[in-house]
């Protein structure tokens, strides 16, 4: 009895093994080409098509200097910053504000603002791009960081999730707080966001990674090359820079490396923020 | 009493007015201008006179928006399904482990979802370069000589596929994590001690308690995938566009490209119905679902 019940575990744990090692090797298969373009990019141009060894030989931020010091990567970094740091302070803050007084007060219309959110949440946005392209075109806001912005702040997913969040929240609270007389503005920015910090740095980070990386909607409003945010730049020296797949890469991971460090200090974050807007659908 | 409740209304007027003003702009007026630009000939730029259907007549005629939708339904395709159980293959795997070796084997996983589409396809442009690509080796061993993928209408899609699941997965791939999270230990206890191998506790136990996440995937994915444009759109550049034209680059064309906003409208319109459609359709699903 023990003697076999001593060989199925070790058989077990042969196969657990053998899961494992099959995990680490997918796993290392899926991050390859983000590695490899991370190797590529310390290498020289004359190497890159030539060293095929796992380990660059001789590596070499030449690539890096070239892009910052020769191409409109600079600019293009401001831009995605200006553009994403904007992005998601209005979304959090336009959010936030929407879904608690959708969640804690009774006024006209309130139904209605919610059935809007909740369609605008089903409808997909990039039908929609021409005419952003009118309108901001119509008001002279093409090329500048106000047009790029603008039709980037449709975000119901953070309004839902702020408006479930409010409502999961003890009523005790705010009557307490209403009876020390205090306003709906203080109870929203002292009491309701404040009680979990969480879910606003989960949803910025989110939002944050978005606005960095779109692209439709940034590519048709900054055609000027100088207004271009990074996604869109990287995009557009492709076929300036032909075979220099080094310089390329180079701005590739200078381009991934702002949204690449969000994710990796603020993982667990970023991991609720996915839940929680799923959850809403479910 | 009436004080108060008109501070309340004024608070919510003061709450609620930088989105409605936001929502208004961007898209309430846009959606109406939509469906009203469908019945003119207006070019991007300027006011067109009405035409009533002749949009749409052309539209149901136009082989090139056939062949849109049908590139965009074959995409949905080769991604969807495909990529929901690649994902919680992945999933599976990764919540096996323990502690910093699932952090870090998580990260590489998900850490492709969070790259702009212009790295990704700089990535994959260089992985597959038909002279220095590191996969052309692996092609040629399929193939039997080297192909140039995105000049290749027949590996185009499915080529395009493969980068989109790896790109996209690893928001399934954490919905999956969490769903498996909430499977009670006690049921594979009690599994186990019914002596049931692997593959039974994963049909008999994980399965139908993962099921809803399955099929929040697979509806997130669709109406994702419906919308798909920059892959494509990169892919192609220099390319044959007309034979690998997905919705979203159609209206992108006649708009910008053959200045016909009018029609351009009606093409968005078409892709709007069809996603609405199965929002729709997904939401009465899970509806149904919940009444059980």
């Amino acid at each position: 009895m023990s003697e076999t019940r001593s060989t199925q575990h070790r058989r077990l744990d042969a196969g657990g093994v053998l899961l494992t090692l099959l995990t680490l090797i997918a796993a290392a298969v899926w991050f390859f080409p983000v590695y490899w373009a991370m190797a590529t990019s310390v290498r020289y141009d004359d190497q890159t098509v030539k060293d095929f060894a796992l380990l660059p030989q001789d590596p070499t931020f030449t690539n890096f200097l070239f892009n910052i010091q020769t191409s409109r990567l600079p600019y293009w970094y401001l831009n995605s910053t200006i553009v994403a740091v904007s992005v998601t302070v209005i979304v959090v803050f336009m959010s936030a504000c929407t879904g608690y007084a959708i969640s804690q007060l009774r006024f006209p219309g309130r139904k209605a603002l919610w059935w809007m959110i909740l369609a605008s949440f089903m409808v997909p946005i990039s039908a929609l791009i021409v005419n952003h392209f009118i309108i901001i075109a119509g008001v002279q806001l093409l090329n500048t960081h106000a047009g790029i912005v603008l039709p980037m702040l449709i975000a119901p997913v953070t309004v839902i999730v702020y408006k479930q969040f409010f409502d999961g929240l003890p009523k005790e609270f705010r009557e307490a707080a209403v009876m020390d007389g205090a306003t709906e503005f203080q109870l929203l920015f002292r009491l309701f966001l404040p009680m979990n910090w969480g879910v606003t740095t989960a949803l910025a980070i989110i939002t944050f990674i978005g606005a960095w990386n779109s692209f439709l909607w940034p590519f048709l409003a900054a055609q000027d090359e100088k207004m271009m945010t990074v996604t869109v730049g990287i995009a557009a020296v492709q076929d300036a820079f032909g075979v220099f797949y080094g310089r390329l890469l180079s701005g590739a991971v200078l381009a991934s490396l702002p949204v690449a460090l969000a994710y990796l200090l603020f993982q667990r974050r970023v991991t609720q923020a996915i839940t929680l807007s799923a959850g809403i659908k479910g | 009493m009436l004080r108060n409740r008109r501070s309340e209304l004024l608070a919510a007027f003061v709450l609620i007015l930088p989105f409605v003003v936001i929502y208004g702009w961007m898209f309430v007026y846009p959606t109406i201008q939509m469906v009203r630009l469908s019945f003119t000939d207006a070019p991007l730029i300027g006011e067109g006179k009405y035409v009533g259907f002749k949009n749409y007549v052309r539209m149901f005629k136009d082989p090139v928006f056939r062949k849109a939708v049908w590139n965009t339904a074959y995409f949905v395709a080769l991604t969807v399904v495909p990529g929901t159980a690649v994902a919680l293959l992945i999933a599976l795997m990764v919540s096996r482990l323990k502690g910093w070796l699932q952090s870090v084997i998580l990260a590489a996983f998900f850490l492709p979802y969070i790259l702009p589409v212009t790295v990704v396809y700089v990535i994959w442009d260089w992985m597959t370069n038909v002279q220095f690509g590191m996969l052309q080796g692996a092609i040629e061993w399929v193939a039997g000589r080297p192909v140039n993928v995105w000049r290749t209408i027949p590996w185009f899609m499915p080529g395009v596929a493969v980068i989109t699941i790896w790109w996209t997965n690893g928001f399934s791939i954490l919905l999956f994590l969490a769903g498996l999270r909430n499977i009670p230990a006690e049921l594979y206890e009690a599994a186990q001690l019914d002596g049931a191998t692997r593959w039974q506790m994963f049909t008999r136990v994980t399965w139908p308690l993962i099921w809803p996440v399955t099929v929040l995937c697979l509806t997130i994915q669709l109406i994702l995938q419906l919308k798909i444009f920059d892959q494509v759109y990169l892919f192609a550049v220099g390319g044959r566009t007309q034979a690998t034209m997905v919705l979203v680059q159609y209206i992108y064309e006649q708009a910008f490209q053959k200045n016909a906003g009018g029609y351009s409208a009606t093409i968005a319109l078409a892709l709007f119905v069809i996603v609405v459609t199965f929002s729709v359709l997904q939401f009465q699903i899970l509806r149904i679902r919940g009444q059980r």
